[in-house]
């Protein structure tokens, strides 16, 4: 990953130490070397082209989503992925995935960022809405629950929604912007919190294999800065506002520890994902068993997926239902699993955590 | 309920008084604070949480402890300690043990418990008829560090003043206190030590890595005088608080693959076994059950290093402010990764005497007797297993530019943050090292593995594996 064999020169520093030929225009966060800006984009791009193939990341002739948010990540991914597969002959068809959660003031405009990157990258896109598939959209869906846990069901729902768009585009996979600094802030939340399950999965590279559509991301070991970096110099465009409805104090926590760390040793994160790759965790934990929901047919290892109990409490008036632990669930949905316990005749497996929340 | 768990083990009245806390509280309070329902005392009694018969320790208190009255929080702690070494078997009659004592809380607490207990098997063997009871011997070590980090000499003349007090204070039997500078890693040859020492934390540039090495030399000093005084345990008063600082470090410096060896109760690939009874107790008990039994200790003044170490533990001690078990949650989550097979006392089988107290519990725990000895290879500077994929793609990398032997035999983690970057320095960094470093990189080295093919190579039929 890291360029082992140049070392920063510091006799001469106003020369790119990659080159030595072009002026340094940039210290690369990663490395801390002083380079020129045409170099930059060279080890940058070569990087990730490196780990797509060390990975075995996409196959040719595949259709690959490209998870757009209009946000610095996931356009400098659209852009990079679109270059590379130009340049090394991929023979990708590329596609731009977006959801709208229905947030004004906030995915609105962002959508306008993505469909701009439509034309710019001659990329087709496809947008799918929290209001058609499920009826809601985050507006509401805040109106009605408050700023507590939303981010629980804007989190399930757009797990869902990028899968069905998926399917409506007939992909092979789908390639989201995770960066370096979200693994290691995923590695360290999981160590923080004590999830043995997730922290023995959360750094694979490439997700939900045995799922109908397979997640990747290229991006795992691309520093944050650097992608900020490559966006600016590049002149992307790309939209950058947080989200109105997730002031999340705590994942900020570790983030600020990420970014801390990363100025006394920019190793670090590269180091905090390695650590996590090699935890000795035994493989004997029981993984809940895949089955598909009842009411929507999505993969799901209970009777009903996450998504259609959320929805069921939010239709009916009872937003709290699903929320939190499985004693949660009303006596309804209780009778009902019941039933469905005794058909199959295993216990409920315990219910996971939610996946946007972090209950702290 | 956030139970702080870890805090209770003697979970007597705990549910139905946690219970009736919170019931009382939610009638009394309409604080949204959940926490502070639970730890909250809870107005209307100050009596002991567990005995109920006594005044608690202090009311404002955060946390488990306040609810206690001191004699419960004293007796709930040392079952904490009794609990760990009992059940992993960190000392038998016949042992000898080394306890290292830093003079801080931590280690004092753990010098106190061990004396405890030896006091007791003593009470034990006096009132044996046949005195057929051993009690087990116990020493303490204090490593002076002057010489690899600068401290003023009065407060190291005043920290081995209290050390010298605190260890003649204590009631027979006698313990003898070795008190041995760092620099007695190399020989005996205390002044051509030092030099050796200084040159050597000289070749280290990055902060952290020189403060790991100076731990890792101070664990070398600690196994020397147990082996060469015939300890056969070293005790450490390594805390729960501590244990989480290091499972986060170890994260943040690659060595996620070492880590489980560093963590347990037991660790057993050093000379002498190195045991950690006070794993489960947080540092701000520890702090606690000094301040109110009013042991003595001392703390050097800290010389900055403001390193990655720091900067985990300030921001573990801002989780730990922010949720009292965030610790033992940390610690619980790495004691899941699954721990190598020297992480208990090699050996334990009938004929050795293992109590059988210990015995029992182990059955009842599923303790599994593996005495097969461990296929690990460990790092040379760190003593941390080495993940064999690593070291093979660090090997076929460097095959080609011959480097040093320290390059192929150390984690990638002591590799970036201790070894210097070129050969030259590093052959230097070898020579400077103590032996019983040296002897571990001759070990791992992949021309140890060459000289033994060289011996049985009339017999292998095929050159193949040759410098693979």
């Amino acid at each position: 990953m890291e360029e082992a064999g140049a070392k920063p020169r510091k006799g001469v520093s106003c020369l790119c130490c990659i080159c030595d030929n072009r002026k340094a225009a940039l210290k690369r966060p990663k490395t801390l070397q002083q380079i020129c800006r045409e170099c930059f984009y060279e080890v940058f791009e070569e990087e990730i082209h490196q780990v797509i193939v060390k990975n075995h990341l996409f196959r040719p002739g595949e259709r690959i989503a490209v998870g757009a948010s209009g946000g610095k990540d996931s356009t400098v991914l659209a852009y990079v992925l679109s270059e590379l597969n130009r340049r090394h002959n991929y023979g990708l068809d590329l596609f731009l995935l977006s959801v709208d959660e229905g947030i004004t003031g906030y995915r609105d405009d962002s959508l306008e960022t993505v469909k701009r990157n439509e034309i710019q990258y001659g990329l087709p896109l496809q947008i799918v809405s929290y209001k058609d598939l499920y009826g809601w959209t985050m507006d509401e869906i805040v109106k009605m629950i408050g700023l507590k846990n939303n981010c629980t069901f804007c989190g399930v729902f757009r797990r869902q929604a990028l899968d069905r768009g998926a399917a409506l585009l007939k992909v092979d996979k789908l390639a989201t912007g995770h960066n370096a600094d979200d693994m290691a802030e995923t590695v360290l939340l999981n160590i923080l919190r004590g999830d043995i399950a997730r922290l023995s999965r959360c750094t694979a590279i490439i997700t939900g294999e045995d799922g109908p559509i397979p997640r990747c991301k290229p991006f795992k070991y691309t520093y944050e800065k650097e992608i900020v970096m490559y966006a600016y110099f590049k002149k992307l465009d790309y939209f950058s506002t947080e989200c109105i409805y997730s002031p999340n104090a705590y994942r900020g926590f570790a983030r600020e520890f990420i970014k801390d760390l990363e100025r006394i040793r920019p190793r670090a994160i590269l180091d905090i994902i390695k650590s996590g790759e090699d935890f000795r965790i035994s493989t004997s934990t029981k993984m809940p068993e895949q089955g598909t929901c009842e009411r929507c047919g999505y993969i799901s290892s209970q009777k009903w997926c996450k998504a259609c109990v959320l929805l069921e409490g939010l239709n009916r008036g009872l937003p709290k239902l699903g929320i939190g632990r499985s004693r949660g669930l009303d006596n309804e949905t209780e009778k009902r699993e019941m039933k469905g316990r005794s058909s199959d005749g295993q216990t409920r497996s315990i219910e996971s955590k939610q996946c946007g929340t972090l209950d702290f | 309920m956030a139970c702080n768990s870890s805090a209770c083990q003697s979970n007597c009245y705990r549910n139905q008084d946690d219970e009736a806390t919170v019931e009382q509280d939610s009638l009394r309070t309409n604080k949204t604070d959940r926490l502070a329902a639970t730890y909250g005392d809870s107005g209307d009694t100050h009596l002991c949480f567990k005995c109920k018969a006594k005044e608690r320790m202090s009311s404002s208190e955060e946390g488990d402890d306040g609810r206690f009255c001191s004699d419960c929080f004293r007796s709930n702690l040392f079952a904490k300690f009794r609990q760990a070494v009992n059940s992993n078997a960190m000392i038998s009659p016949s042992d000898k043990v080394l306890v290292a004592f830093s003079g801080g809380p931590c280690s004092r607490v753990a010098l106190q418990f061990v004396h405890e207990m030896q006091v007791k098997a003593h009470k034990n063997f006096e009132a044996s008829r046949d005195r057929s009871l051993h009690v087990f011997g116990v020493g303490v070590a204090y490593i002076d560090e002057t010489s690899a980090c600068p401290i003023p000499l009065h407060e190291i003349d005043r920290t081995i003043q209290t050390i010298q007090s605190v260890v003649s204070s204590l009631s027979p039997p006698i313990k003898d206190l070795h008190i041995v500078q760092i620099e007695s890693v190399y020989s005996s040859n205390l002044s051509d030590g030092r030099e050796k020492l200084k040159k050597l934390l000289d070749t280290v540039s990055d902060v952290t890595g020189k403060e790991d090495l100076i731990s890792h030399l101070r664990m070398l000093s600690l196994q020397k005088i147990a082996a060469e005084n015939g300890y056969n345990r070293l005790v450490l008063g390594t805390c729960t608080s501590r244990i989480a600082c290091h499972v986060i470090s170890s994260t943040v410096k690659g060595q996620g693959y070492s880590l489980p060896a560093d963590i347990q109760y037991v660790d057993a690939r050093w000379e002498v076994p190195v045991a950690l009874p006070l794993r489960d107790c947080l540092a701000q008990e520890l702090n606690m059950l000094c301040c109110a039994d009013g042991l003595k200790t001392v703390e050097l003044t800290k010389t900055s290093f403001s390193g990655i170490n720091d900067l985990v533990s300030s921001f573990v001690a801002l989780l730990q402010e922010e949720n009292p078990s965030r610790e033992s949650t940390i610690v619980r989550t790495a004691g899941k990764l699954t721990p190598f097979n020297f992480s208990r006392i090699p050996d334990l089988n009938e004929s050795n005497g293992v109590p059988l107290a210990t015995k029992r519990r182990q059955k009842r725990n599923n303790f599994k007797h593996v005495n097969s000895l461990s296929s690990e290879t460990f790092c040379a500077v760190c003593n941390g297993p080495l993940n064999m994929s690593d070291v093979q793609t660090l090997r076929s990398f460097e095959a080609g530019q011959v480097s040093s032997i320290l390059a192929g035999t150390c984690c990638s983690s002591c590799q970036f943050q201790i070894l210097p970057k070129d050969s030259i320095s590093q052959e230097l960094l070898l020579s400077l090292l103590p032996p019983s470093m040296v002897a571990r990189a001759m070990h791992g080295s992949p021309s140890n593995s060459n000289s033994l093919r060289e011996k049985i190579q009339e017999f292998l039929l095929s050159d193949d594996e040759v410098e693979s």
